[in-house]
């Protein structure tokens, strides 16, 4: 890269050439919300969610409607968006798939076409390290280009791999458009309720017995300055973000102070299953599979082109959940 | 530098290390009462994979009293990168893998009662690819060249073994073996491992040579051309490995193949012991002088044949050395 590198040691990346106006979509949710916090002081932010936001800075226009109606076009009319980042993306489990399917994939077309049409020059679009899937034969590190093989063995992420791979193709078709695809390991941190966190603030989690996998995670704020660093001028491409290292579960739940139930895999499976379909737990049995197999990236590139860093220690990011 | 010391008083265990005859007590009731009990106290607890720190001690000092004089000073030259969790990125844990191996090294001193020819010359640091036979049944031939880098080299090197992908589907096991260094066998971990610079076991008979009946001891199965590739892409020498005893662990008279399949097993061995515990023969491993291979990784596999056959005849001309030296299987 040719540009100076970035202030790392700054709460929020600061760099020569950052886009005065950047539309944020699904700001409303926690991390969005998180986002708007780091980003509203430094440039003048847009929301888009079709949720209300909640404690909205005064500085920050929200335009409160669905990414896939025609009305978004208002929020790219009125204010010369420069940049977007685009984490209106849903991972709600309990969705129907269909509605979560076309909320993620039309939404993101429309917002991608609509970025296209208003010139804007940078979009950063949220994806995550869950499209390669945690699998037994998984490398210890995956780079970039492994192939996203998640849905193989959960087949209700599909609609992420798909948003995922069409924003790759957006990038390649509309090179005028500097897109950054970024892959984040497991957000986790005291707003965020995703899975990774709200299992984790489990009083007793389950764990399976005779495993204990690596796992990677990232503090929220993290996750927010690394969105806010893809911004930089001159970055392109897709890549995966990770925190401060990683971690054995077993090591996290003792960092945690729990003590978690341990139940033999071929149990715990149709358990969840079971309390999945009778509305007893969030989970789908399906995520099982990250407390069992390796789903661990290879987060050299962002560091390498973007100069990435984590601000947060693995400790920090640990005990942020609590 | 990482510390292998425990928190408790050293007073069991002078750090000069333990010999034999003045072994504490508690290693004799240990070694007494046979590795069966540890083995059954350590891993079917479900809290093996943390291995509980009263047992993780007392299966260090095992290792230490095992190891004979200097084991622990020696040990502690292992320096592998760890967080403050005490892993490295793979999930290594040197810590781990100093208590979790005293069963393994029980094996090597007592059972199989090791013999070591030629271990110097695999060099002590940058990347290496050690090429073995493989056979056995059970894979304690890899176990044995890595206890073997650990306890019987100065400095002590950690090898990593390539497993299989089924390994990681394995409760207990595929904790075990990760915290003790072991990968899946991906080109993509191999090439990240040898650019790292450190040393890799590779058995390119795979189950081929594992499985194989006893009727075809240390006959060489046919070698994949994968590691070659490797050792051009990598620059890395290969060392070739020659494993004698392990073939009379668990002669396998047939394969259930039909069986294995029902259980998704690589092979169902029917041995005439049954269980899957090995008999206790005499290993001798040998290790062969390093060679360089220059070329294209990307050759065709039939000019990548000839290199691949020069490694293998090193290993057969290390078997047939192996065999003509030892005096019996037993003993």
């Amino acid at each position: 890269m040719s540009a100076p590198a970035p202030d790392l040691a700054a709460p929020v990346p600061s760099f020569p050439g950052m886009p005065r106006t950047v539309l944020v979509t699904g700001i409303s949710g926690n991390l969005g919300r998180a986002l708007a916090k780091l980003l509203h002081t430094e440039t003048h932010v847009v929301g888009v969610d079709r949720r209300p936001f909640e404690g909205k800075p005064k500085d920050i226009d929200h335009h409160q409607v669905d990414l896939r109606k025609a009305r978004v076009e208002e929020a790219f009319r009125r204010g010369q968006v420069e940049a977007v980042i685009h984490m209106g993306i849903m991972h709600d489990p309990r969705m129907p798939f269909s509605e979560a399917h076309s909320f993620n994939l039309v939404g993101t077309h429309k917002i991608l076409d609509l970025c296209v049409r208003h010139a804007v020059r940078k979009v950063v679009v949220l994806s995550s390290a869950n499209v390669y899937g945690p699998r037994p034969d998984n490398s210890n590190f995956l780079v970039e280009e492994t192939p996203l093989m998640a849905a193989d063995r959960y087949s209700d992420v599909r609609d992420l791999i798909e948003l995922d791979m069409y924003a790759q193709s957006f990038m390649w078709k509309h090179p005028e458009v500097e897109t950054v695809i970024l892959r984040h390991v497991n957000i986790i941190g005291p707003t965020v309720k995703n899975a990774p966190s709200n299992y984790l603030r489990l009083e007793v989690p389950i764990t399976l017995m005779g495993f204990d996998p690596m796992l990677q995670l990232i503090h929220e704020e993290d996750a927010c300055r690394a969105l806010v660093l893809a911004l930089r001028p001159g970055l392109r491409g897709v890549f995966n973000v990770t925190g401060p290292g990683e971690v054995p579960l077993s090591a996290v739940m003792k960092e945690l102070g729990r003590r978690p139930l341990t139940v033999p895999h071929f149990l715990l499976r149709p358990l969840v299953r079971r309390a999945f379909e009778a509305h007893l737990t969030s989970f789908p049995p399906e995520e099982v599979d990250h407390i069992q197999y390796l789903c661990v990236v290879d987060g050299s590139r962002f560091a390498r082109e973007a100069g990435w860093l984590p601000r947060h220690t693995l400790r920090e990011t640990i005990r942020s959940v609590l | 530098m990482i510390s292998l010391r425990s928190g408790r008083p050293q007073a069991n265990a002078p750090p000069g290390g333990t010999r034999e005859q003045d072994t504490p007590r508690s290693f004799e009731s240990l070694t007494a009462c046979g590795p069966a009990t540890h083995l059954a106290a350590c891993y079917t607890s479900p809290m093996a994979p943390e291995l509980s720190g009263g047992i993780r001690d007392r299966l260090r000092e095992w290792t230490y009293a095992l190891g004979g004089p200097g084991t622990r000073a020696r040990l502690e030259k292992l320096t592998p990168p760890r967080n403050e969790y005490g892993v490295d990125p793979y999930g290594f844990d040197a810590e781990y893998t100093v208590a979790a191996v005293a069963p393994l090294l029980w094996l090597y001193r007592r059972y199989f009662r090791v013999e070591v020819h030629g271990i110097d010359r695999v060099p002590s640091e940058g990347r290496v690819l050690l090429v073995s036979n493989h056979s056995g049944q059970l894979p304690f031939d890899g176990a044995m060249i890595e206890v073997a880098f650990l306890f019987d080299r100065d400095p002590p090197r950690a090898v990593r073994a390539l497993m299989d992908t089924w390994v990681p589907t394995l409760p207990f096991v595929s904790t075990f073996m990760a915290r003790c260094g072991q990968v899946v066998g991906t080109t993509e971990n191999c090439r990240r491992l040898l650019a790292a610079d450190e040393a890799l076991l590779v058995f390119p008979e795979g189950t081929r040579g594992l499985n194989k009946l006893f009727k075809h001891r240390y006959q060489l199965q046919r070698f994949g051309t994968g590691f070659l590739r490797l050792a051009l892409e990598t620059g890395a020498p290969v060392v070739p490995v020659g494993v004698v005893g392990a073939e009379e662990q668990a002669p396998a008279l047939f394969d259930l193949k039909p069986l294995a399949r029902l259980f998704s097993f690589p092979a169902l061995p029917v041995t005439p012991t049954l269980l899957p515990f090995p008999l206790p023969s005499r290993y001798h491993i040998h290790f062969g002088a390093p060679m360089s291979f220059e070329g294209s990784p990307d050759e065709d596999d039939e000019q990548l044949e000839g290199k691949v056959a020069q490694v293998a005849d090193a290993v057969r001309a290390l078997l047939a050395r192996g065999l003509a030296e030892r005096r019996h299987v037993f003993w």
